[in-house]
Parts: C-alpha cells; sequence; structure tokens
C-alpha cells in the first residue's frame, strides 16, 4: 500500500462491532436491532460477579449492501473475548433465522457475518453451546436460499464453535491480521503441553492460522487490507457472485483427498507447497 | 478420575454401538476411528454412527475417542452417504472428550472438517431424513458440536458419569482461572454451568432422558429398551418441524432459555 493510501485508509480492525457493521452497510443505511436501549443482557454475568453489556456484545443491523436489504451480524471483541454467550447468540442464530425466512420467501436478503471471538463463553458453557447450535443450523438452512459471507479480521481472530461456523458460511473473507482455527493457541497449550505449541511465539501462531495462510490454501476465500473500504467492496463483491457450486464443507471428497497429502512437519510454508496447487 | 473409570468412559461408544447394531455388518472404508452400521430399528434402516477410541490413530492427538480431522470428514461422509428419496433416518451415537487439540489440526484445518460433520447432520435433517443422537458418555464442546448436536431429537441416558459441557473440567478451570472444586459449586448454583446430564435437562436441550439401564454394560433387555426409544424419536422427529425450533419449545426452555426466547421475538418486531 501506498504511503497516501496508508493515510487515507480507515483501519476496519480498530473499528468496533457498531463501527464495523457501518462500515459494511451502504452509507446511511445502517438500523440497529436490540440496541443498547432494548437492555437485553446477559441474565447470567451479574450472579459472576462480572458487568454485564446492553448488546452483550453482538451489534445486529438491518440496511443495504450494494442497494440490496442486507443484514451485518457483527461480534464486539472487546466485550469478554467476543464470546458467545445464551443473549449473544440468540442475537446471532436469531438474525439468521429471520433472514432464512426472508430468503426463502424469495426476498432478497445479504447476510454478512464479522467475527471476533474465542468462541462460547465458558461463563454461559452450556447456555452458549447450545446457541452456537443454533448458529450451525441457520447458516445451513440460510444457505440453502442465499449466500452468507463471512468477514475476519483481528486481531483476536475467529476460535471455538464459531470457527466451525467460519466453515460453514458460502465464501470468507480475512485480512493479513486475521486467524481462523478451532482451538486457541493456549488452549492447545494447555491441553497439549509448549512442546506442541508454544502460545507466545506470535510468528508461529500466525504461519499456521494467519489469514494469509489461510487464504493461501483455499481456507478463506478472499485476502482483503485492512481497509474500511476495501472490505466492504470484498463484501459487496462476494455477494454479487452469488452462490458458490459447493460449500466448502460440502467437499469431503476434496479435502479428504488433501489430507492424504501432508508434509513430514505441520509447517505453514510446507502446507502450502503442497496444498497450493489445487487451491480450491 | 480413576484410571477404570476413565477406561470405562471411553469405551461407551464403542459398546453402546455394539449393543445398537447388534449383529449388522461394520460398513467398510472410513478412520478406524468412526463406527457405521445399518441397522434396523423400528421399520427403518438407520444409519449408526459412532466416533471411538483408536490407539493407532495417525494423528495422536485424535486417540481417545476426540473429533479429528479424520473423524469430521469421516462423519460427514458416512452421514451424506445416507442422502437419498428414501430419508432414511441418521443415529449418532455420543461419547466424545473433545475435539482434538493440536498443532496439526489446527494446520490442517480441524474447523473446517468439524463444520463438515455439523454440515452433514444439518442438511441431512433439513432435506427431511431423521436425525436422532444418543448421548451415553462425554458430549463436549466442539467434538458435540460437530457430532450429535445438529439431530432433531437428543436422547441421554440418565447416568451420573455423563457429562455435557462447552469445555472439560479441567481445561475450563485454567481458562477461566477457576479450581474444579469452584467450578463444581458454581454449576450447582447455576444451571448452564453444571455438568451433568441433568441439570442439561433442564435447559430443554433434551428429548427424553433414559433412565434404569446399565450405562456401562448394557444388557440385552437394555439394549432393546433405547431402541425402542431411538424409534419413537425418530417417529417423533418425522412428524414435527426439520429446525431445531422444539429445543425452544418445552417447558424447560421456557424457564432456562427464557433470554433466547425473548431475543428472537424481540428481533422478529424489529425486523422489519
Amino acid at each position: 500500500m501506498s504511503v497516501p493510501a496508508l493515510m487515507s485508509r480507515t483501519s476496519f480492525v480498530e473499528l468496533n462491532a457498531r463501527e464495523r457493521a457501518r462500515a459494511l452497510l451502504d452509507d446511511g443505511s445502517f438500523r440497529e436491532l436490540l440496541g443498547p436501549f432494548d437492555r437485553i443482557e446477559s441474565p447470567w454475568l451479574a450472579r459472576q460477579n462480572i458487568v454485564p453489556q446492553a448488546d452483550d456484545g453482538v451489534v445486529v443491523a438491518r440496511g443495504t449492501i450494494g442497494g440490496v436489504a442486507a443484514v451485518a451480524i457483527a461480534i464486539e471483541g472487546a466485550f469478554q473475548g467476543g464470546s458467545t454467550g445464551e443473549v449473544s447468540g440468540a442475537k446471532i442464530a436469531g438474525a439468521l433465522e429471520l433472514a432464512a425466512k426472508d430468503a426463502k420467501a424469495g426476498k432478497p436478503i445479504r447476510p454478512v457475518l464479522v467475527f471476533e471471538t474465542g468462541g462460547v463463553r465458558l461463563q454461559e458453557a452450556n447456555l452458549g453451546l447450545a446457541a452456537m447450535a443454533d448458529v450451525h443450523a441457520a447458516v445451513v438452512a440460510l444457505r440453502r436460499h442465499a449466500p452468507v459471507v463471512g468477514v475476519i479480521a483481528g486481531m483476536i481472530g475467529c476460535f471455538g464453535g464459531m470457527g466451525i461456523t467460519a466453515g460453514l458460511v458460502s465464501r470468507l473473507i480475512v485480512t493479513r491480521q486475521a486467524r481462523l482455527g478451532l482451538n486457541g493457541p493456549e488452549v492447545i497449550e494447555q491441553n497439549a503441553g509448549v512442546e506442541e505449541l508454544d502460545s507466545r511465539d506470535r510468528p508461529l501462531i500466525w504461519s499456521l492460522t494467519g489469514g494469509e495462510q489461510r487464504h493461501a490454501v483455499g481456507l478463506a476465500d478472499d485476502l482483503v487490507a485492512d481497509d474500511a473500504d476495501a472490505l466492504a467492496d470484498a463484501v459487496r463483491a462476494a455477494f454479487e457472485r452469488g452462490q458458490p457450486a459447493e460449500h466448502q464443507s460440502e467437499r469431503i471428497a476434496f479435502w479428504r483427498g488433501r489430507l492424504e497429502r501432508l508434509p513430514a512437519t505441520p509447517e505453514g510454508p510446507a502446507l502450502r507447497k503442497l496444498w497450493m496447487g489445487d487451491r480450491p | 478420575m480413576s484410571a477404570t473409570m476413565s477406561a470405562a468412559l471411553s469405551s461407551r461408544g464403542r459398546t453402546w454401538f455394539e449393543a445398537i447394531a447388534g449383529g449388522a455388518a461394520r460398513l467398510d472404508g472410513g478412520p478406524a476411528s468412526v463406527l457405521a452400521a445399518d441397522v434396523a430399528i423400528g421399520g427403518d434402516t438407520v444409519r449408526v454412527i459412532s466416533v471411538v477410541t483408536n490407539p493407532d490413530n495417525r494423528f495422536p492427538r485424535a486417540r481417545e475417542g476426540e473429533v479429528g480431522l479424520d473423524e469430521g470428514w469421516g462423519v460427514a461422509a458416512r452421514v451424506r452417504e445416507v442422502f437419498g428419496p428414501e430419508k432414511r433416518a441418521i443415529l449418532a451415537i455420543v461419547d466424545v472428550p473433545s475435539q482434538a487439540y493440536g498443532r496439526a489440526e489446527e494446520l490442517y484445518g480441524i474447523h473446517l472438517a468439524c463444520a463438515a460433520a455439523a454440515d452433514a447432520y444439518a442438511s441431512a435433517r433439513l432435506a427431511g431424513h431423521p436425525v436422532v443422537s444418543l448421548v451415553v458418555g462425554r458430549a463436549l464442546s466442539g467434538a458435540f458440536l460437530a457430532h450429535g448436536y445438529q439431530a432433531n431429537r437428543v436422547l441421554a441416558l440418565d447416568d451420573p458419569k455423563i457429562s455435557i459441557h462447552a469445555m472439560g473440567k479441567q481445561a475450563a478451570a485454567r481458562v477461566t482461572k477457576r479450581s474444579v472444586e469452584q467450578l463444581e459449586t458454581l454449576g450447582e448454583e447455576i444451571l448452564p454451568l453444571a455438568y451433568d446430564v441433568r441439570s442439561f435437562a433442564k435447559l430443554g436441550l433434551v428429548h427424553e432422558l433414559i433412565g434404569g439401564v446399565d450405562a456401562d454394560a448394557p444388557s440385552a433387555e437394555d439394549a432393546a429398551k433405547v431402541t425402542a426409544r431411538i424409534a419413537d424419536a425418530i417417529a417423533d422427529a418425522r412428524s414435527r418441524p426439520r429446525d431445531l425450533s422444539s429445543r425452544l419449545a418445552s417447558p424447560e426452555a421456557r424457564e432456562n432459555r427464557a433470554a433466547s426466547i425473548r431475543v428472537r421475538e424481540a428481533l422478529a418486531a424489529q425486523w422489519g
């Protein structure tokens, strides 16, 4: 990126969830549902001495994308690590369910999910997990009728059950700052030991799960600079492409074939060499 | 947990697969950790799938019954093989301690492998295949999301050793900086934090708890009893909506998932 471009761009990574949703919707079209004034908070956090937040860390906004009716669902990484609780999970699943209802009835809808989360909120444990199952169900139901676009900007990335959600979307857009996985590096280190993975080795972590690596091997579709306008353009373009011929999570023979071609040691660059030739 | 208890738990997925599948032939192909058979249950030919331990698993982090790369894609394949006009039922036998925690798993896309399994079960359900899961041991975290949680109907044995949660106790204690004892006390006070199956059922997420069977060593009568409950759940799923709305409809859900219901009502009112 040139110096003038760097000076004029707005970093998407640095935006909060509300600003991110606004940035992806057409100018002036943002309308938040269940905003802070509705005060639907987590019923479980206060009794664990955690101050709840009025939006429970998820912003749901109607608007348009490229002039077509849309819903932007953005997770706020600054509240409880973007974790999925009962309310935040129900906001995501509920919005996707309504989008599916519209799409099934023939009403155009462009649903975009902005991930920033470590996964299920352990302070709401089983209700977070139940909400996550609802989110998966809703994405699979919705994408039969309309493509679902996902964005991972960073810096938290997208892990846990929400990493599974990212594996279900029709098209996934990432930045270089993004990370995508199932288990976060800290959880792997705690469970399998530092010799399995040193969670403090940031270059190593990004070489395994970072946006550039994920894009290089086809686990993400588009790699976009950390620029709000560029990401909004990429999201719009993703919807204009329409449905993929096949979703990645349906391509069993392809991915099982790839798992027969693995490097001698689990290193990002080695995997790129093996897999880049047939990047999906 | 004592070694014997751990060993008993880790074999429940296989024990119940054998109890339900009986003499039905094991299907060839797929990893050794994903058992599958087509079993006659209540007039249906049900595809039965269980993820089990395999000490020789090529991925060391998936040897204890975890859902790893081969298991996620293997389960997805077993489910999708059934797709067709007959709308055959699918049964997931669930005893999964966790997803596989490892560096190779992350690099090679375990999130997508788990997505493939969840996708297959959800797509089966949406296409009209009744999908039932039977929790016989552990139903933890991403492993349960991949294998079992997309079912129309979740059945569970009413057994004190069953454990259902977003994360195993030891790991959850480390991540939340609490002791295991503190977690257990909190679970008694705050329902969604509990690990036991009766607390889980109070959230409205279980279609039926099945008691009065030996969960570690089921007799022929136990197997017959559970199979009859599976047949009923399949019949029930066939006659009801294909989504997961039943999980929000029970009296238990109205009480303990009230916020999940309220959020949906408010969203619908403001959707426009």
